[in-house]
């Protein structure tokens, strides 16, 4: 805890700089709510809206953890068996990039035509932001897996299975959460973006209703509730990183390093 | 019985001869050395007798049967300590048994106590020295079931005096278990201090130069180490290794 107050008091003051000069400018240009609300205007309607944006918030979270959750799983899978069966390798390690080559935006509608609105285009589109970089990631762990070690375990007589499970697995766990810290933060995006398609909850629909109608200052409370809600899903998997991977060094001196 | 027969190796990387007829054998419970300059093959004869490789030619026996290309019928202590980085030290030396069947943890741990390794069961790789990860390699080595340990130059990276303290250590748990080692290494002086048997390989594509008995009886003491029968087996192992390299390529 006392880190991240070390650490993080640079980045904190500069927000509470932007927030003033915000405010000021606000104020000194007279310019209208619906344009561009004061900080103090956004975070007044973020406390007395609860109620208005509770419901939305909730099912955001609910669809972010559940298409989070699916599409770490099919990442995973899918890095597991891309790197176990080579021809499986060769065969969709292309059509993977290729799907990351299509904008999330220009497939979404497409999903509407086929699936209707209700919940499984937008897990779809979660599942697709999500997977991409935990695969690779993954795959990148199992590739790097240290060489030495590799013939160790060979010339001990380890099979495939014990070579898979001892050695590569652990050895891109690292990498696996790289992968999944970079995935819990799009999920967000992918969820909001999903809610744009049409549906009846969530932070999106909020957005979407709160632009249309000029309350330019609930555009904000919802911009705000994206970005906490990335860093709470970020800090999340960092604190279950911590608790996997226990082994790593603690380095000495980062500390006087970075100050 | 020959425990190991390595038996007319030779081994080619595209154009590139590495070994060339190759042959030799370790005895039960003897302890041979390999002694090479740096880059004639010595670790890429390992990985063949390890099973990793396979030779271009040639063959090698352990008790009578060919084991080309089979795994897990050797036990390997790499040239670097290679530990998992995850397991804790009790975990990592545990590992050879554990591929190939149970787990004898108090057998571990006693052995972790003799190599001075005692309190560091539960302690990570990084956070021990260079020696002491060598010194659980080998323990690894000693704990898995086979009966040949090979070794690839396991104290290279040492300083002089833990690298003694270190061949001494591997003398005395050498002689209270009685496997048989092939040992690489390219110091002249730990090659004579700890075998029974030196096998000399010549400069890429690696073969066998000459074959030396080291009569020194054993337990063998620090002390051997400077006394002139000693120097003098150094002086004949150090011309055989240098004067036909020079006459041939330098
Ligand atoms: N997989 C490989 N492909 C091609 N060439 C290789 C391969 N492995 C080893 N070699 C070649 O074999 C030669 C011998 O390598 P090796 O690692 O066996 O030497 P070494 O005697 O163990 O050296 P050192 O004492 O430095 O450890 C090297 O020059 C290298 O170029
Ligand atoms: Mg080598």
């Amino acid at each position: 805890m006392r880190s991240i107050f070390e650490k993080g008091w640079r980045p904190i003051l500069a927000l509470i700089l932007l927030f003033i000069f915000w405010e000021f400018c606000t104020i000194i240009f007279e310019i209208p709510a619906w344009l561009l609300p004061s900080p103090s205007q956004v975070f007044a309607e973020a406390f007395t809206g609860w109620s208005g944006y509770q419901v939305h918030l909730a099912s955001t979270v609910q669809l972010v953890i559940t298409g989070f959750l699916i599409g770490a799983s099919v990442g995973i899978i899918v890095a597991v068996s891309l790197h176990l069966i080579p021809f499986m390798r060769q065969a969709f390690y292309p059509l993977i990039i290729i799907s990351q080559n299509i904008p999330t935006i220009v497939l979404a509608p497409l999903l509407v035509i086929w699936f209707g609105f209700g919940i499984l285009p937008k897990l779809i589109v979660i599942t697709l932001v999500c997977f991409f970089p935990i695969t690779i990631a993954l795959l990148d762990g199992f590739r790097q897996t240290d060489n030495d070690l590799k013939h160790y375990v060979q010339m001990a007589g380890a099979t495939k299975q014990q070579i898979f499970w001892k050695l590569e697995w652990p050895h891109a766990l690292p990498s696996l959460f790289s992968g999944l810290k970079i995935s819990a933060t799009y999920s967000v995006m992918g969820a909001v973006i999903s809610e744009w398609l049409g549906a009846s909850k969530g932070i999106g629909v909020y957005m979407t209703l709160a632009s249309s109608s000029y309350r330019t200052d609930r555009v904000f409370v919802s911009i705000f509730l994206i970005v906490i809600m990335s860093l709470i899903f970020f800090a999340i998997i960092r604190v279950l990183e911590k608790w996997v991977i226990n082994w790593k060094p603690i380095e000495k001196g980062s500390h006087h390093e970075s100050s | 019985m020959n425990h190991l027969e390595v038996r007319h190796l030779s081994k080619s990387f595209e154009t590139n001869s590495v070994l060339k007829d190759v042959h030799f054998s370790v005895g039960n419970g003897e302890f041979v050395s390999l002694l090479g300059p740096s880059g004639s093959g010595k670790s890429t004869l390992f990985r063949i007798i390890g099973g990793i490789s396979l030779p271009s030619s040639g063959s090698i026996h352990l008790n009578g049967e060919k084991i080309n290309g089979k795994r897990g019928s050797i036990s390997y202590t790499p040239q670097s300590p290679s530990l998992m980085p995850w397991r804790t030290i009790l975990d990592n030396v545990l590992l050879g048994q554990e591929l190939t069947g149970y787990r004898d943890r108090e057998k571990a741990i006693a052995m972790m106590k003799r190599a001075g390794l005692e309190g560091y069961e539960k302690a990570y790789p990084h956070e021990l020295s260079g020696g002491m990860k060598q010194r659980a390699s080998f323990i690894r080595s000693l704990l898995s079931p086979q009966e040949l340990i090979l070794l690839d130059e396991p104290f290279s990276a040492l300083d002089e005096f833990t690298r003694i303290d270190m061949q001494k250590w591997l003398l005395s748990i050498w002689e209270a278990h009685q496997r048989s080692i092939l040992f690489i290494t390219h110091h002249i002086e730990e090659a004579i201090f700890l075998s029974d048997r030196i096998i000399i390989l010549s400069a890429r594509p690696a073969t066998v130069r000459k074959e030396f008995v080291i009569p020194f009886e054993r337990p063998r003491k620090e002390s051997l180490l400077l006394s002139d029968e000693f120097l003098q087996w150094k002086k004949k192992i150090y011309e055989e290794m240098r004067f036909p390299h020079v006459s041939s390529s330098d």
